[in-house]
């Protein structure tokens, strides 16, 4: 079930909409925001909510890398792995970040606390290599600064 | 050159809009609103403006085409969803200087009839998001966004759309249908865009610097526009540089010029004063070039010459360690990964691509995978439903064609090299 307060804010982006549809991307976040990822339940009610199916909506779901339909950790690590930042030392940070939290690509920490996953070009090719954590970009990381930045998150 | 599009973005809090007046911001609407709609979008083609998100489309061509269309519902789309490998450009107006974009927009929205406009921003700009919606508020209330702007009967509101993570939301017909709440896939074409576009009505889509570049044209007015930089395609371009080089960022220069200049003069050569080796001048779609090729001047018809694009104008710069092979597979890892898979030969050919360079990553080559890299390109080539494929074997065929050594030392000795 929906709170009433996720609800409103659903209620909220169908005001700036031209068809209730076009809110799907903004209430799976509202979704998101408080719950980390969009199960199957939440995706039936937000589905109701936007007057589309949830197989519609499923859809749209599944087709954005920053919309998670498994649990995720308390914190998302979106480390990029494209051009510029593979080329200023992307491997290396992988290792590093791998071997610190005990995970790989696709997993999550034991005690829930990050989720690690690769990002396409993060737009901060200037500032590489570069890795958000949930809405924060950082960068360039460096063996030095990663474990400041990771205690950030608990 | 004179700092135009980067000019505010240099002093602090210009992103609020009492500090972007005192500099200037919207002041060329009232000259705008003094001309027909139609006069306007002459003066942005006798500027001859080529759009600045990839394809370089004559931007004055593309208004007109929508202008003409009847109907009093259309809509003025701006493309802010920077996700090209390397590019990074917008990401500076965005945040520095929202109010450029907003008086570009409320201009084009005025010359193409368009009374809504949305900016379509990718999720990766987080920081973007609160910055903008932010910038708009205060142009609502100055009256510079809602109705009857400045008096004189125009209407324009304007909202942010934001994505979630899609490469292929930059493509123009799928960032409308993910603005329309789908999965953000191309649309067929004909009919574009500018006579059927979001919710089916005529539709313009412009990138954040295009529409940054309209204040100016109107200001200085077109002619006077069209002196600055190349002939063929004239005006400012923000190169965003990146890689190798000693000082990545942005850089506001006339279009025309030359690698060697922005590489050398502009961020200060290559890191460690090592030797170059290769540049991918406009983002990752557009073909790897070579230390040969430092004097091509960075404007759209010189690239193509030489045989690449200016693309987005996203400049990465690699030294002489950088294998090429291993270039090859990031890119092609990041197509692969961005295929939308609403076509075959860009679903299937970049999943086999990636297949075969991860296997020369694993020192697994074998004789003649390098004309089995040419063949799966035969038949992405052409093929594919929208850019992205064609985008994706760019890097493979022209790093075939420069570095080919490259491909025939791994597959000989089968030592991965980083």
């Amino acid at each position: 079930m929906l709170t009433e307060q996720e609800k409103q804010e659903i209620s909220e982006e169908l005001k700036h909409c031209e068809r209730p549809e076009a809110a799907a991307i903004e209430a799976l976040r509202v979704v998101q925001k408080k719950r980390g990822w969009v199960s199957d339940a939440s995706l039936r009610d937000v589905a109701a909510q936007l007057s589309m199916t949830p197989a519609e909506l499923d859809a749209v779901a599944t087709f954005y890398s920053f919309i998670f339909r498994k649990p995720v950790g308390r914190h998302v690590i979106a480390l990029c792995d494209s051009m510029v930042c593979w080329s200023l030392g992307h491997d290396d940070l992988y290792k590093l970040i791998s071997t610190k939290l005990g995970i790989g690509y696709g997993e999550t920490t034991g005690d829930n606390r990050f989720t690690l996953l690769p990002a396409s070009c993060l737009g901060a090719c200037d500032r590489a290599p570069a890795m958000m954590v949930d809405d924060e970009l950082f960068g360039p990381v460096t063996p030095e600064t990663i474990d400041e930045i990771l205690s950030k998150y608990s | 050159m004179e700092k135009m599009l980067l000019k505010r973005v240099d002093i602090p809090n210009a992103n609020d809009i009492d500090v972007a007046l005192k500099h200037g911001a919207y002041g060329a609407l009232s000259a705008a609103f003094g001309m027909r709609p139609v006069d306007v979008v002459n003066e942005v083609k006798r500027a001859t403006l080529r759009g600045r998100g990839g394809a370089g489309f004559p931007t004055g061509l593309k208004w007109e085409l929508c202008a003409r269309v009847p109907g009093s519902l259309k809509y003025l789309l701006c493309n802010a969803d920077e996700g090209e490998p390397g590019t990074i450009k917008d990401r500076f107006i965005l945040h520095q200087d929202p109010h450029l974009l907003i008086e570009g927009m409320v201009i084009s929205g005025y010359a193409i009839g368009a009374e809504r406009g949305y900016i379509y921003l990718r999720y990766e700009y987080p920081k973007a998001i609160g910055i903008l919606e932010k910038a708009i508020e205060q142009a609502y209330a100055k009256g510079y966004l809602g109705k009857n702007i400045l008096g004189k009967g125009v209407n324009f509101d304007l909202s942010v759309h934001r994505g979630a993570g899609a490469y292929i939301c930059g493509e123009e017909t799928a960032l409308i249908e993910s603005l329309e709440g789908k999965r953000g896939q191309p649309r067929i074409r004909p009919p574009f865009p500018a006579s059927q576009g979001a919710w089916r009505k005529p539709t313009v889509i412009n990138n954040v610097e295009t529409l940054s570049n309209i204040p100016f044209i109107i200001g200085m007015g077109g002619d006077a526009y069209a002196k600055i930089g190349a002939e063929t395609a004239p005006g400012p371009k923000i190169y965003g540089v990146s890689g190798h080089v000693n000082k990545p960022g942005v850089y506001e220069l006339p279009m025309g010029t030359t690698l060697r200049e922005i590489i050398y003069t502009h961020c200060g050569g290559i890191k460690g004063g090592k030797k170059l080796k290769a540049v991918i001048p406009g983002g990752a779609s557009t073909p790897i070039l070579t230390e040969s090729h430092l004097d091509v001047k960075m404007d759209f018809n010189s690239l193509v010459a030489a045989g690449s694009m200016l693309g987005s104008g996203a400049v990465m710069v690699m030294d002489e360690t950088v294998d090429m092979v291993n270039v090859a597979y990031v890119l092609v890892r990041f197509f692969a990964h961005e295929s939308c898979g609403k076509c075959t030969p860009c679903r299937e050919g970049t999943a086999w691509l990636y297949q075969v360079y991860t296997r020369l990553m694993h020192g697994e080559g074998k004789e003649g995978d390098i004309d089995l890299l040419l063949y799966i390109c035969e038949t992405v080539k052409g093929k594919c439903f929208c850019p992205l494929g064609e985008g994706a074997i760019q890097p493979v065929l022209s790093s075939i064609k420069h570095f080919r050594a490259d491909y025939e030392a791994r597959i000989k000795s089968g030592v991965v090299s980083h």
